[in-house]
Parts: C-alpha cells; structure tokens; sequence
C-alpha cells in the first residue's frame, strides 16, 4: 500500500480499495468541488404496482449478488430491526463480499461482527461502532472500512466515490408508491434526512414501512419517484429504544459545570448577542444542559436566536415553544418531544445532509451557524480532536456529523479532561478526526482553552471570570492528575481511514495489538 | 507457606479492589486487571509495589482489580489490605500542601458532604467552590468500611485537590467504637477541622480535645486543628452554649435536622416547624459564644426552589450556611445567604447618612425623614461587609 504524508503529518494511503484517494491538505483546502454522479434513470411506464410480499421478493427483484454495495439509515438508531433483518435473509442466501454502508450503527446490530468474521460482510461504508469496530481493529474486515461524516456521505454518494447498489429505507410512514416519512406511525422517528442521498444515488430502492397510508403520503421526505419498491413489515422497529439513553440531562457535578462554563463562554464572549445567533448541540448529557444552561442565558438577555441546529430533544422544542429561537433545523429527532414538535410545529424544519453539510455544494448551512457544540475522546495541542478511536487504540466510534458541524463560526468541545484516569488533552491525538483549524475552543471542567488561531475571541472575554488557561496547562493538569500513560501497539496494516467531507483522507486507522 | 489474607476497596469507577496474602517468601507477586490496562497497566503495578515496599511487606500475592484508580488511591487501598491482613504499620500520610493557619471566621457558606469511601465523588469537588468539603467517616459509611475508609481519607487529605475550600473531616463520635480510631489515622493527615456529631455537652467536646492535642504534639503539628460540633439530638440543643464554649478550638455549631427529627420521634417536614426552636437555639448559643452558626441540609437535590427557601430562611434566623449534599447546591446557597441588592442599597444609604452627620457635626442621623440609630448603623455595616465577602462590593466601594 503506498501512503502519502498528508498537511496534519499523517501517513495516510493513496489508494483505499482499489480506489485513489488524496491526502487532506486543509479543511478548506479543497476549491475544486466535484462531479455530480449521474446514474441511469428508467422510465416510469415499467412502474405500477411497487407493493411487493415481503423482503425477500425485494430481495429477489433487487437481484442482490456477492460483493454489492446495501444501505441503511440510522433514524431508528438503537431500536432499528430492518439491518439485522435484511442482514440475516442475505447470509441466509449464502451471499458473500458484500459491503453495507449505513449512515450508522448502533449497538443492536452488534451481530454483524459475526457475519464481518465469516467474510459475509467484507468491510463497512460510513460509520461504525462497539463490537463492529473492535473487529475492524482486529484486522477482521477484508478490506479496508472507510469512515465518513454525514456531509461526508452524502457527497461519497453525489460524487460517485460510492456506489450503492441497493439501498432499504425504514419507513415509519408510506403509500405504495414509496412517498415516505419519519412523522407518522408507531416506529416514528422524525427526520429521514440520511436516506435522501441512498434513495436519490442507489440503483435500487427498497421502502420498508410497518404503516402503509393510502396515497399520497405526506409530507414525503422520501419522493416516490425515487422508489423501486415498497414493503409492508410487522415493525420497522422499538419505538421505546429509537429514542432512548440521551434524553435525560446528566445529573454528573462535573458534566454540568462544563455545560455551564461552554453556556457562560457563548454568553460572556458577545457571540449570544451579537446579531443572527444561532447554535447546534446534540444529545447526551452535556449537550442537553448545555441547552438548558444557554435557554436560561438567552432568557435573561432578551436574545431569540435565528435558528438551533438539532438533532432536537425536548429542551430545543422548548425553546422554540418559548420563543428562544424562531427555528429547529432538524437532522434527527433525539426524543418523541422532537418527532411530536417536527411534525405539528411549522417553524421546526426537516433537513437532510445535503443543506446541512455537504461540502460539494453551493454552500451548505454549517458555515451559517455561529456555534457549534461537540465532544471529544481526546484532544491535543495543536487543537486537532479524535472521536473515532480510544487512547486504548480501539475503533469505537463513527464520526456523525462531527467534521460537518466543526465548520460553524465558532466550535466548541465539552469534554471531562479526565475520565476515569483517562487524559482527554494529550500531546498528540491517537487519530485525528477533524484538524485544529476546526477548532477554537475547549471546555473541560478544569478550564477554558481558546486556540489560540482565535485571539479576537480571548479579546472578547477580558474581564470574565471564566477560567481560560492555554490547552498546554489542561494538558499538565491532567497529565498530573493521571500520569503518562503508555501507548497502544500497532501494526502497520491500514485497517481502516477516517475520509474528511472533501473526500480527502486526514487519518488512517492501524490493527490494534491488544494489550495481553 | 501464605498466612494472613485482607481486602479492601470497592469494584466502582475511580477505585479498585485489592486483595492480599501476606507470604513468608516468594517476593511479591502482582495481578493487574483493569479497565485502563493497556495505557496505565505497568502504572498501576508500579504504584502497588512502591507501597508494598513502603510498608516493609517482601513477599505477598496481590490481585489488583481496578476501574481506574489514581495513584493516592491505589496506595491508600493497598495499605488498607495489607493492615486488615494484619500487617502491623501504615503508610506515612503523603505530604500535601502545607496546611495554612486556620482562619476561624471564613465565609462558611456552604459545607459539602463526600463519603469518605468514594474517591469518585472526591475527585472534582473542589471546582465546584463549595466553601468547606467535607469528607464524611460517620453516617455515609456501612460499619465495615469504617476500617479502609479512614485510610483512604487520610491519603485524600495529602494527595487531593481542595483549592480554596476548608478540608473538613467528620468523624464518627467517641462514644463508638470508631471514633477514636478515626482520631489516631486523621490528625496526622492535618485536616483543617473536625466536623463532631452528636455532641451533647462540653465534655464530648473536651474529651475529642484531649486526644487530639496529643495526637497533634505527637504528629509536631503547630497550627491546632479547629473544632466543629454538630448538635442533632435534643439534649444536644439544650446544652448548646455549653457546647459552644468548651474548649478553645470551636469555630460554628452545626444543626443536623435528621437525627434531631428521630430523636424527638417526629416527622421531618418541609416547613421545619418541629425543629424551629431548636435552630434558633443554637444560633443563639453560637452567637453568644462568638462563633459561627451553620444550618442543616435540604434533602431534596431536585427542589431548588425549596433549597433556595430554605437557605433565606436559614439565612433570616442568623445561620452562617448551611450544609450541602449535591454540587447543585452550592449556587443557590450562595446567592441565598448574599445580601440583596436593595438591602446593599439601603445599607450604603445610612451608612453614607452616617459619614454625612458625622462630617456636618450633626449628633442626630436621619435619613429622609426617619431617624437612624446605632443598631440600625451596625446592620448596615454587617450587610456590607457580607457583601464584600460575597466578591459583590469591590474594596473601592468601602464607604
């Protein structure tokens, strides 16, 4: 395999499945754009009756072979049934090489590490997580995984960079002839964004719904016309798990003061009451009473913002129901408050990764947004994060919309700078995930670093009492707390690379030598 | 030939599990299993060796079961095993930052709970600027982990963080079977103060005073240790001057609500009416003895509103603080025991009034149309310097 040293330093190859690859150069490097992928479209007299018996006739009628490319969305998240169930009638039939790229995966479909090992499934497309990356680390995979962003999948597909043979699509919502929606039904989940880039670029698209409506089925996330088939199921999936374990904010001391100093940095800095404020956060502990932290903020100085960037939760919801903010623009619903509000709130907006955060685009809405708000496994000096792997080594997380949401005005990390003896700033990430460049701030519950890239923003806060200090004393700090740690064994065998939204690789992930 | 075994710790974040066999020959022997093996493994191994070394023990069998532990923590649990496989002598207290001479008037706001068995919790309290952290040995530890706690307290009070914070320790009292040994494993380690529950009359506190003043000449510690006693049961309240007055070492009298509710065999409510006149008894005896006087906890984490309620009311009767038992807490306390800004408006008024009839050679103060007299002068002035201490009135604004 022959690799390159890409801008950040990193040995990264050049060639990723038979496929060449550039190294990154910079997060904006890219000025060149892309193709725009055009497939065949066929002609609409050969479609009447979409409504097929069950998955296997789609199965059938699909004509899935070894070694082709099958899609999923992740909007069901943890109460997702339709990849395992797809993925058992495949291995039953005795396919092989086939390679799944899901917008991601979660925990229930831990199975398919199973069907990974036996050469079924010969490596993953997009996202990955648990027991799927600790066989990926393993060297398990016969080629080699590629991780993406959500802006970054979308344009793998628009560029042609990945092809999907035949994408299925949990519907919660649909008629028979494949208009779709996440709104409606018992398995609602609210956006189908994810899927819009497989039903627009697949070859063949299959709708699985558990709740068939007669024509039209609207709203229609999911248009019709981009259809082959539709599929009625018991159940798409666990409404009690698609929103589950993120809903509730932390009630961990430690985790709500880094919500509370990262509200208090958007407050004190100006950034909250400058003009057009806005600001995207996510779901899990920190994320949901950052949320809280800035309503109460944003409450206080009289401020509405022009929009909030979810995946929502119902602490967004009641912002907008409060008149915190005049919109919701929604990638994916965290908790049913979210899949209620989107559904009956006129002003909370259904979005897809192509107005989000999609690189090869007329621009996308991440560079409109002021503040972004993410978390780490671990950062280093030069401000460059890493949320794929573990200090340990181990792959374990996929990227989300992480590089996507970096591109706001101002991005921020909340992250604990120890956990469980674990450092989080250390001199030089495991893998870098997204570059410094990205990055201009980060909370921890032992201070404030600003990079120092964005002296203008340390200009704005002179006088507050929020405790800044450079990123090299967080990282003495913990350094101090934790001791050095050792590193992880590698070999060089490149098992998996972290592909930036421009296409680019930034990183590339080696087989882990577990510590006996 | 293996013959003394002991354990110690517990299977939980930021712990570990030691378990030792004390041996006659062999060296040492020692199994790490842990959740950061692969970057803290020979960390971890290294740490339980140097103890070992330390306590003098050659030949032992260790398995290590750790959730990653700091190293203070994995000495103090070690050390814990070793003395519950009967092995005779400690580990010395790690020396922490020089204790500073006691300050018995700081600003006592807010006294944070930590059990003293959970290094967890102990970890990050002092960012939370909690003005006393409290590391409990009394009622949040089940009796058999009295033994390994007190050891793990001692190493926190040299090897943790406690920034601004006051390091408080609360014992278990003398009349059980603990108190003493907590005495003989704490002094040493140089708290800044002994937080003594159920005292019930001068003579508790005299007879902690005893032995602490030897444990002190015999530890050549020069700024003594401070005293705090916590009054929860009737008898208590009725003795409470007495209490506050015995001795030389006592800066506030604390009021617990729990056991003082049992011991009178009635309901705990959230009005607080049953406990009322006990409170204000000891506010008195407090304030009598020239010392300070801080309230009982708010038990519901999730209530700020009552908190809040409470902590003014507290405030209202002449508490100093109150005691918390979640971070949470800490603000609403603090802004609750903070003069408002119209009592610091009105108080800046007199005592501007004052300066103004002073300088005109008035020998009466009026202030519009009321007449301001001395008590009314000194209430100002004790708002303002309350004020101060809060961080709200700069020093500039002194009038």
């Amino acid at each position: 395999m022959s690799m390159v040293k890409n801008s950040l330093g990193r040995m990264v190859p050049t060639e990723v499945n038979g496929r060449s690859v550039r190294p990154f150069m910079g997060a904006h490097a890219d000025t060149g754009g892309g193709m725009r992928y055009g497939g065949s479209i066929p002609a609409a007299a050969r479609y009447r009756n979409k409504l097929l018996t069950d998955l296997d006739a789609a199965i059938d009628a699909c004509a899935i072979r070894d070694g082709m490319v099958i899609s999923f969305h992740h909007h069901l998240r943890n109460g997702d049934f339709l990849v395992n169930l797809v993925v058992e009638k495949l291995a039953a039939r005795g396919l092989k090489d086939l390679v799944l790229a899901p917008s991601a995966l979660f925990p229930v479909h831990g199975g398919l590490a199973d069907h990974i090992e036996s050469g079924m499934i010969s490596h993953i497309e997009g996202s990955m997580n648990g027991p799927i990356g600790r066989a990926c680390s393993l060297g398990k995979m016969k080629k080699t995984a590629v991780l993406r962003s959500h802006g970054g999948r979308y344009r793998a597909l628009q560029d042609g960079d990945l092809h999907i043979d035949v994408a299925f699509i949990a519907a919660p919502c649909a008629d028979s002839h494949g208009n779709a929606n996440g709104v409606n039904g018992p398995s609602a989940c609210g956006p189908l964004g994810f899927a819009l880039a497989d039903s627009l670029f697949a070859d063949k698209v299959v709708v699985v719904t558990d709740h068939l409506v007669d024509f039209p089925c609207h709203p229609w996330s999911i248009e019709g016309g981009n259809v082959d088939y539709v599929v009625v199921v018991d159940s798409i999936g666990d409404p009690s798990q698609i929103v589950s374990g993120t809903t509730q904010i932390t009630r961990s001391p430690t985790r709500l003061l880094i919500a509370e100093y990262a509200a208090r940095f958007v407050s004190e800095s100006g950034l909250m009451t400058d003009p057009h404020f806005s600001f995207q956060a996510g779901a899990g502990g920190v994320s949901l009473a950052f949320v809280k932290y800035m309503s109460e903020l944003m409450h206080e100085a009289g401020v509405v913002a022009d929009f909030v960037r979810g995946g929502s939760t119902r602490y967004m919801v009641d912002m907008l129901e409060n008149g915190l903010t005049r919109y919701i623009l929604d990638g994916q619903s965290f908790d049913l408050d979210g899949v209620r509000s989107l559904r009956d709130h006129p002003r909370h907006i259904e979005t897809n990764p192509f107005v989000s955060y999609d690189y090869h685009t007329k621009g996308c809405f991440a560079r409109i947004l002021k503040v972004s708000v993410l978390g780490a496994t671990e950062i280093d000096l030069d401000f460059n994060v890493n949320v794929n792997t573990h200090s340990d080594g181990w792959l374990l997380h996929g990227i989300g919309g992480f590089t996507d949401a970096a591109d706001a005005q101002v991005t921020m990390i909340t992250a604990p700078l120890v956990r469980s003896r674990l450092p989080i700033v250390l001199d030089r990430v495991t893998t870098v995930t997204a570059p410094g460049e990205m990055i201009d701030v980060v909370v921890t519950e032992y201070g404030i670093a600003v990079n120092p890239r964005r002296q203008e923003l340390l200009d704005r806060l002179k006088g507050s009492t929020l405790p800044l200090k450079p990123i090299e004393e967080l990282r003495d700090i913990a350094l101090k707390l934790s001791g050095a740690p050792e590193k992880p064994v590698f070999t060089d065998r490149v098992v998996a690379v972290i592909e930036f939204r421009d296409g680019t690789i930034i990183d590339a992930v080696r087989e882990l030598v577990p510590a006996e | 030939m293996e013959t003394l075994t002991g354990r110690a710790g517990r299977d939980e974040k930021s712990d570990l599990l030691v378990e030792i066999g004390i041996l006659d020959q062999g060296g040492l022997e020692i199994q790490v299993n842990s959740s950061v093996k692969a970057l803290y493994g020979k960390a971890i191994k290294a740490a339980a060796e140097t103890a070992l070394q330390e306590l003098g023990i050659r030949h032992a069998r260790v398995t290590i079961h750790d959730r990653g532990a700091l190293d203070w923590v994995i000495r103090a649990r070690i050390e814990a095993a070793a003395r519950a496989a009967g092995h005779k002598t400690g580990l010395k207290p790690p020396a922490g930052a020089l204790r500073s001479p006691a300050d018995k008037n700081r600003l006592r706001r807010t006294r944070l709970y930590l059990p003293g068995s959970n290094p967890d919790l102990m970890l990050n309290a002092h960012l939370f600027g909690a003005d006393c952290l409290i590391l409990d040995l009394e009622d949040s530890v089940a009796p058999p982990e009295k033994y390994a706690t007190r050891i793990l307290v001692k190493h926190a009070l040299g090897a943790l963080e406690f920034g601004s914070s006051e390091r408080i320790v609360r014992i278990n009292p003398l009349s059980t079977p603990y108190g003493v040994e907590d005495l003989e494993e704490i002094v040493g380690a140089a708290p800044d103060t002994l937080l003594i529950p159920k005292c019930e009359s001068a003579a508790d506190i005299l007879a902690v005073e005893e032995l602490v003043a030897a444990l002190e000449a015999k530890a050549g510690l020069t700024h003594p240790l401070l005293f705090m006693p916590l009054i929860e049961t009737a008898r208590g309240v009725l003795h409470a001057y007495e209490i506050a007055t015995a001795g030389k070492r006592n800066i506030a009298l604390c009021f617990g609500a729990e056991d003082f509710t049992a011991d009178l065999g009635v309901e705990r409510t959230v009005e607080g009416k049953e406990h009322y006149v006990a409170r204000s008894m000891i506010v008195l005896a407090a304030k009598a003895a020239g010392i300070q006087a801080i309230d009982t906890v708010y038990s519901d984490v999730q209530d700020v509103e009552g908190l809040t309620a409470s902590a003014r009311e507290a405030m209202a009767q002449g508490f100093d603080g109150k005691g918390v038992i979640h971070p949470s807490q800490i603000k609403p306390v603090h802004e609750a025991f903070c003069p408002s800004p119209e009592q610091i408006e009105k108080a800046q008024k007199i005592v501007a009034a004052l300066a103004e009839a002073k300088a005109r050679g008035l020998g009466v103060v009026s202030l519009g149309t009321k007449m301001i007299d001395a008590p009314v002068v000194a209430r100002a002035q004790k708002i303002l310097e309350r004020a101060r201490a809060h961080g709200i009135l700069g020093e500039e604004e002194k009038i």
